[in-house]
């Protein structure tokens, strides 16, 4: 029997706020623990929550992109377990009157079109963190993250393959990015996942039992751990057995999921209506202005680029995959109006040097103008494109304007016919072999004799140029 | 002492004049407090230290002219679930028995402001979970009217101070008539303001959606000088904010310098009960009422209309209800806020050695250190709220609590007050309330809907039963309108005297006591077998 794959995602992203959702304390990552805490994030006797309204005003850009429907009235809950992480033992969540839902976003894998359907989105507080020492054997508690904001987005099961959840979590942190919500750095835990895996019978309605891995904050462990959870599960239905409903823990060293105990997961958390919060309305106008104030989303940018610029699916995926990528690409296409010539060097040098240096869009420091510069002197033909490669490494390491450094080292590209013909005219005869080889059928002797003239030319020549002298020499020799 | 027989405002105005000074009179007050509170036990902590720097703090400020206010330098008490930096603050519990708050609830700033002088914090019921002050696993506190009786709760501990000569007012909180009903029980004057006026930040909460602090004092003028201290938004509280409690402000400010005239000699006509319309629901006078009270009330209703009051009968449907949407309510609200006693990051921890996991750590600590009356209140609130009875219990009692509401509205918008009882009898006997909950639950009958409606009101004495014991009247007014409801008390009190039969409490003293101290023997016993604490 053949076996369809059903996925539904609980995406967990920390909101990059100034202040905690509750309290004044900053948003921060990495620092000493319990350094930024205060009475009410650690929950202590008699401290009190206040909304941070940004939260909210986060909360609503987000529902507006992913096209939800936002509750005019919205409520914050109780939910209640025991957990040393949790200072009050219940975390101020949103059940019963969430600010979104009924939200969607589409998806295209291999070249197929998915409406991946988000049932709703609310606002809670994120948890301390557990660190245990081994050298003592006691657990220690660190509430810095304690009050950190959080959105969840929970799709419905309409993802059937580990390829198609990857590609929603992609498209989803690209305009949680770009609306400027979260910088969604999965190694920090600022975007971390739920994963419901079940499977059913190729062409069935019915849901299977599906199993839950939370916490999951690496995309390559989701893939991955989506793919072995169905295999597993596939194979448990072929030998008779039974999937059972759990949670389980992935581990990525041994590349398998384990149950958890079932006491950790046999919760009722007693929601309720928390009484220390009003309500929060949410006006018409509170909701246009947010509409007005954001930014095009990814993939209306996709569509323009593709429409308007020309650019190919491929291209304007890669140049709208982040959006400091995607503000660099606008300024230097607003700057040069070569679109194509833009987007070829962003997709190749540019995200070469991220690789090379290791290091997210927003540390390399690179400004528009000076990317412009280099595109624009390629594309005029003013320097060839490893000359200009040399350039921007330049321009990055040392900060020298593009222009300077081609002046200072002489690098302005030779596009001088008669020295060309000349160098041509040297180097042919210095290498009669190979006008025999190329004579003969040997079409590469031409590629060696333009190195030769190149390098002759200390790489500033015209490619093209020197390339067309070439070729005319050859025939008429 | 002579100045016991003083109000808080009198003696305010003899520290303004420079009379007397705060640090003599707190010196006096804490010896006064050595003397009695081993008898009354009505503070868990006395802080001789901080009580001395506050007086000194006080004298400084009314030093400086016109930096002052009335109540600058009256040696206080706070109930001690209200955090103050620094001093413990234990909610009766042997939980937060070594609990030191590192910051002071709201309330408690705005007064240190002022010039506040504490000597120290009061006893109550072990998180304000009872109507007694015996679940306090702490200390037994006894009504300074008759020491073989309980003072009420649970702000117990705030009210014996009081009555008993350790304050000249105090501050206790009131969840379901936490404050109206020990000042009943020992002769005082309680508010329970409209839930909102006064911040809860730092105040330890029982049921959130309930809990309001107020003032306890000798007279209704008193609770409007504190009062009007404490109260006004605080940013950290969302309940409390500008624009609801904004409209108190001025009323306020006008009561407290009609206070001020008032104390300094002057006259003021605006005090006064004339044409002020009065609704008595007719379903009072047919309950379980000690016959006493309700001879006191009927009096006290003709009293109302030879003043010039027009007390006309009205239905009020739902009493019945109120009491069980009340348990619910603040149950389900008290399993969440209590959750945090966990061991983990304050307050007491199992020590048994043979801990086996998490779970076991949690539910020793828990079974440890909490008492019976929070753990029958923390498991009701759970199974209220646990998955399948949610809507059957938890959402029922809210919507009784709505429709309570409602018809409260509907009443006030043709009535200025409604007025009824406290208590369906006066202070009973220490050690015969615990065995029986659901009895002592239901004495909360007359209370409970000011607070599921968070209307504002206020206990006033009325009388006296025939062991010379305080009986309370209990005023409920429109929300916001708190500053009327405490004219509308000073306005009774201009025409009685009930509130002044406290003073000859407060100067007698426990030694001298009109009762026998341990008549009743055995009651020691009942306590000990109940918390676990030998008195
Ligand atoms: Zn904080």
């Amino acid at each position: 029997m053949t076996y369809e794959t059903v996925i539904g995602l609980e995406v967990h992203v920390e909101l990059s706020t100034a202040s905690k959702i509750f309290c004044g304390c900053p948003v921060t990552y990495g620092q000493e623990p319990n350094t930024k805490c205060c009475p009410v994030c650690t929950g202590l006797p008699g401290a009190l929550p206040v909304l941070n309204k940004n939260v909210v005003e986060y909360a609503l850009r987000t529902c507006l992109a992913v096209n939800c429907e936002i509750s005019r009235i919205t409520r914050f809950d109780r939910k209640n377990y025991f957990y040393p992480d949790l200072p009050k033992a219940y975390q101020i969540s949103q059940l019963y009157q969430p600010i979104g839902r009924n939200g969607w976003l589409d998806i295209e894998v291999n070249g197929t079109k998915r409406r991946v359907r988000i049932h709703e989105l609310h606002m809670e507080e994120d948890a301390g963190k557990l660190m245990h020492d081994p050298w003592e054997d006691q657990t220690l508690v660190d509430y810095n993250r304690c009050g950190v904001p959080l959105l969840e987005i929970v799709s419905e099961p309409d993802l059937r393959s580990a390829e198609e959840a990857l590609t929603y979590l992609e498209q989803l942190r690209g305009i949680l990015q770009f609306i400027g919500v979260s910088d969604c750095r999965m190694e920090e835990g600022s975007l971390r996942a739920d994963v419901n895996v079940s499977v059913r019978p190729a062409g069935s309605n019915e849901f299977g039992t599906r199993t839950e891995m939370k916490n999951m904050n690496s995309f390559k462990a989701i893939g991955r751990a989506i793919e072995k959870e169905s295999l597993r599960q596939i194979e448990l239905l072929n030998e008779g057995g039974r999937v059972i409903q759990e949670t389980r823990r992935w581990d990525e060293n041994k590349d398998a999921s384990f149950p958890m105990r079932s006491k950790e997961d046999a919760h009722d958390y007693r929601y309720f209506p928390d009484p220390d919060l009003t309500a929060v309305h949410v006006s018409e106008d509170w909701i246009d202005q947010v509409r007005r104030e954001l930014p095009e989303l990814p993939a209306d940018r996709r569509k323009r680029y593709i429409g308007e610029l020309g650019l190919s699916d491929y291209e304007a995926q890669i140049v709208t995959g982040h959006p400091v990528i995607s503000g660099l690409f606008e300024d230097v296409y607003d700057l040069t109006k070569l679109a194509k010539d833009t987007a070829s060097w962003i997709m190749g040098e540019y995200l070469q040097l991220l690789k090379d240096k290791n290091c997210g869009p927003e540390n390399l420091s690179l400004s528009a103008e000076d990317l412009a510069a280099v595109v624009s002197m390629t594309a005029e033909g003013k320097v060839n494109r490893v000359t200009a490669r040399k350039v921007l490494a330049a321009v990055i390491e040392d900060g020298v304007k593009p222009q300077t450094y081609i002046e200072q080292h002489g690098l302005a590209m030779v596009s001088d016919a008669s020295l060309l013909e000349d160098t041509v005219r040297r180097v042919l005869a210095e290498n009669p072999q190979s006008i025999e080889d190329y004579k003969n059928g040997k079409k590469k002797a031409a590629g060696f004799l333009v190195g030769q003239a190149m390098r002759a030319l200390g790489g500033k020549a015209d490619p093209q140029l020197l390339g067309s002298i070439i070729n005319r020499q050859l025939s008429e020799a | 002492m002579d100045l016991l027989k003083q109000t808080a405002g009198g003696v305010g105005l003899l520290l303004a004049d420079r009379k007397i000074s705060s640090v003599e009179l707190t010196a006096d007050i804490l010896k006064m407090t050595e003397e009695r509170d081993e008898v009354l036990g009505c503070l868990i902590t006395v802080d001789k230290a901080n009580a001395m720097k506050q007086a000194q703090a006080a004298d400084d400020l009314l030093a400086d002219v016109g930096t002052g206010s009335l109540l600058t330098g009256v040696p206080m008490v706070v109930k001690d679930n209200i955090s103050t930096a620094g001093i413990r603050t234990t909610c009766g519990s042997r939980m937060l028995e070594k609990y030191i708050p590192p910051y002071s609830a709201s309330v408690y700033s705005r007064l240190q402001k002022i010039g506040a002088v504490m000597t120290g914090k009061s006893n109550l019921d072990e998180f304000a979970m009872g109507s007694t002050c015996e679940t306090s696993a702490l200390r037994l506190t006894r009504n300074p009217w008759d020491h073989k009786r309980v003072p009420g709760g649970s702000s117990g501990g705030s009210a014996a101070a009081v009555a008993g000569g350790l304050a000249w007012y105090a501050l206790g909180s009131d969840t379901g008539g936490s404050i109206r009903q020990p000042a009943g029980y020992c002769g005082l004057t309680g508010l329970k303001p409209t839930y909102g006026a006064v911040s809860r930040y730092g105040l330890i909460a029982y049921a959130s959606s309930l809990d309001q602090i107020g003032p306890m004092a000798q007279d209704a003028a008193d609770c409007a000088l504190v009062f009007s201290a404490a109260a006004g938004p605080d940013k950290r509280d969302s309940t409390c904010v500008q624009d609801v409690s904004g409209s108190l402000r001025a009323g306020l400010d006008k009561l407290n310098r009609d206070v001020e005239i008032v104390l300094s000699g002057g006259s003021v006509d605006k005090i006064s009960l004339k044409g002020l319309k009065i609704a008595v629901p007719a379903v009072w006078r047919e309950h379980a009422l000690q016959p006493e009270i309700a001879d006191v009330l009927e009096k006290t209703i003709k009293k109302l209309e030879t003043a010039g009051a027009i007390c006309s009968e009205c239905d009020l449907p739902l009493l019945d209800e109120s009491i069980p949407a009340y348990y619910l309510i603040a149950s389900a609200e008290a399993s969440g806020n209590l959750s945090r006693y966990d061991g983990v990051q304050y307050g007491s921890r199992t020590q048994a050695a043979d801990v086996s996991d998490l779970a076991d750590f949690y539910s020793r600590t828990r079974a440890e250190y909490l008492g019976p009356e929070v753990k029958r209140r923390i498991m009701l609130g759970t199974f209220a709220l646990s998955s399948g009875y949610y809507d059957a219990w938890y959402l029922k009692a809210q919507r009784v609590r709505r429709l309570i509401k409602d018809y409260y509205q509907s009443l006030l918008a043709d009535y200025d007050y409604i007025l009824g009882p406290i208590t369906p009898a006066t202070a009973p006997e220490i050690g015969t309330s615990l065995e029986d909950p659901l009895t002592m639950y239901l004495s909360d009958i007359y209370t409970v809907a000011a607070n599921l409606t968070g209307l504002p009101a206020l206990a006033l004495p009325c009388g006296f039963d025939k062991n010379n014991l305080p009986i309370g009247l209990q005023l409920t007014g429109r929300a916001y309108q708190d500053a009327d409801l405490l004219r509308t008390g000073m306005a009774w009190q201009r025409e009685t005297d009930y509130h002044l039969r406290v003073q000859q409490i407060r100067q007698l003293g426990p030694a001298e006591g009109n009762t026998n101290l341990f008549a009743g023997g055995g009651n020691e016993k009942i306590h000990q077998s109940l918390t676990g604490v030998a008195l």
